[in-house]
């Protein structure tokens, strides 16, 4: 979505209701925030909206970039607050030869994930549970996580369910949504 | 799950490629990240770049993987060396016009074009020079394409003098102030 670098369009302060609705639909969407919602998204502060091209919204907060959303998508977070909070999204892992790829913008296939370095939910080798136990749907967002590293390298919508790639090994598994440094990673709020 | 109290989690972002230093690697500046991290984070630069974890990394990968993987990395160095080096090289030929062009006999308007190429917001100068100056300032297109900040008012010595000022990038030999006589015959 961001393989360009780009420029942030209209900043325009959201409406206080608006913001209401911004914050039930995030508890909604990712209710393991929910601890951490009054530090991300403090009730009396004002958000601002920042157009992007190809109707993407992106919300801010003063300066830092906080979610995103594709016309009426569902609502993604920024990768900056996926690497302050990232026990509240749903992750994957992907292994390390695919890491090149992801971070120059290609969708995720699925061997990637199902490789040895790579994991998905309720995998054998997966021993603190980190990555979950229950299969994902598809369309559902995750959190995509690179074997070896600490933080999160791209957030994505699944294509396909998590149970499925398991089975098939092969195919598009995430389309790439925000990944580091993309155009919406580079983006200047100033 | 972590204890909230380990939330927000403080992330170090490279210096160079704005990257986590993990992923600098990938980046195409592995040098000048490396040399950034040393100097900025070494106990992280310790941890990233030891012989063993180097090591480590390769062994994961198949060698054909490996040779393509290397190949790409290379790719992708010499992509953004010879892209920087354009950058600097139009930075270093590029010029910043100033033209003070004649409205109304002893009134004046003051150009100012390229400043793009200095990686500014034009918009933004523009409305700088307007709080600076307490004049109008705005941004309009130039027929040839493009576009140049207007400025209201025989400003030319002002501005270039704050140009180079608060802009230290930009080298004072590259700003050129010029007259601009006659625009339009009197009709």
């Amino acid at each position: 979505m961001f393989k360009k670098d780009m420029t942030p369009g209209s900043k325009s302060k959201v409406k206080s209701s608006a913001q209401r609705g911004i914050r039930a639909k995030v508890l909604e969407s990712y209710p393991l925030l929910e601890p951490y919602i009054e530090e991300i998204l403090p009730k009396k502060e004002q958000l601002d909206l920042v157009k992007l091209p190809d109707r993407v919204s992106l919300y801010t907060l003063g300066s830092t970039p906080l979610f995103f959303q594709h016309m009426d998508d569902p609502i993604m977070p920024h990768l900056t607050l996926v690497h302050k909070y990232p026990d509240a999204f749903n992750r994957l892992r992907i292994d390390r030869g695919a890491i090149r790829f992801v971070l120059s913008g290609a969708t995720l296939m699925a061997p990637g994930l199902t490789s040895p370095g790579g994991r998905l939910p309720d995998d054998d080798e997966d021993e603190e549970g980190r990555y979950g136990e229950d299969e994902l749907e598809a369309g559902s967002v995750v959190v995509i996580e690179a074997e070896g590293k600490d933080t999160a390298c791209m957030v994505g919508v699944l294509r396909m369910g998590t149970e499925e790639m398991k089975k098939v090994k092969k195919g598009q598994a995430c389309e790439a949504g925000h990944y580091l440094g993309d155009g919406l990673w580079g983006l200047n709020l100033g | 799950m972590a204890t909230p109290s380990e939330y927000p989690k403080q992330v170090i972002y490279c210096g160079v490629c704005t990257l986590p230093p993990e992923y600098c690697e990938f980046g195409g500046t592995v040098k000048k990240c490396e040399e950034w991290l040393e100097e900025n984070h070494s106990d992280m630069h310790e941890k990233l770049y030891s012989q063993e974890v180097i090591e480590k990394n390769l062994s994961t990968l198949s060698i054909d993987a490996q040779k393509r993987a290397e190949k790409d990395s290379q790719k992708k160095a010499a992509k953004a060396a010879t892209a920087e080096a354009k950058a600097q090289e139009q930075r270093a030929t590029s010029k910043i016009l100033i033209k003070r062009i004649e409205r109304n006999k002893r009134k004046y308007v003051t150009a100012v074009q390229g400043l793009e190429a200095f990686g500014l917001d034009i918009k933004k100068v523009a409305k700088d020079f307007g709080k600076k100056f307490a004049t109008g300032s705005s941004v309009t297109k130039v027929p040839g394409g493009g576009e140049e900040i207007t400025v209201q008012g025989d400003l030319s010595d002002d501005i270039y003098d704050y140009l180079t000022e608060t802009y230290s990038d930009i080298p004072e030999d590259n700003v050129d102030c010029i007259e601009d006589k006659k625009k339009k015959v009197p009709s």
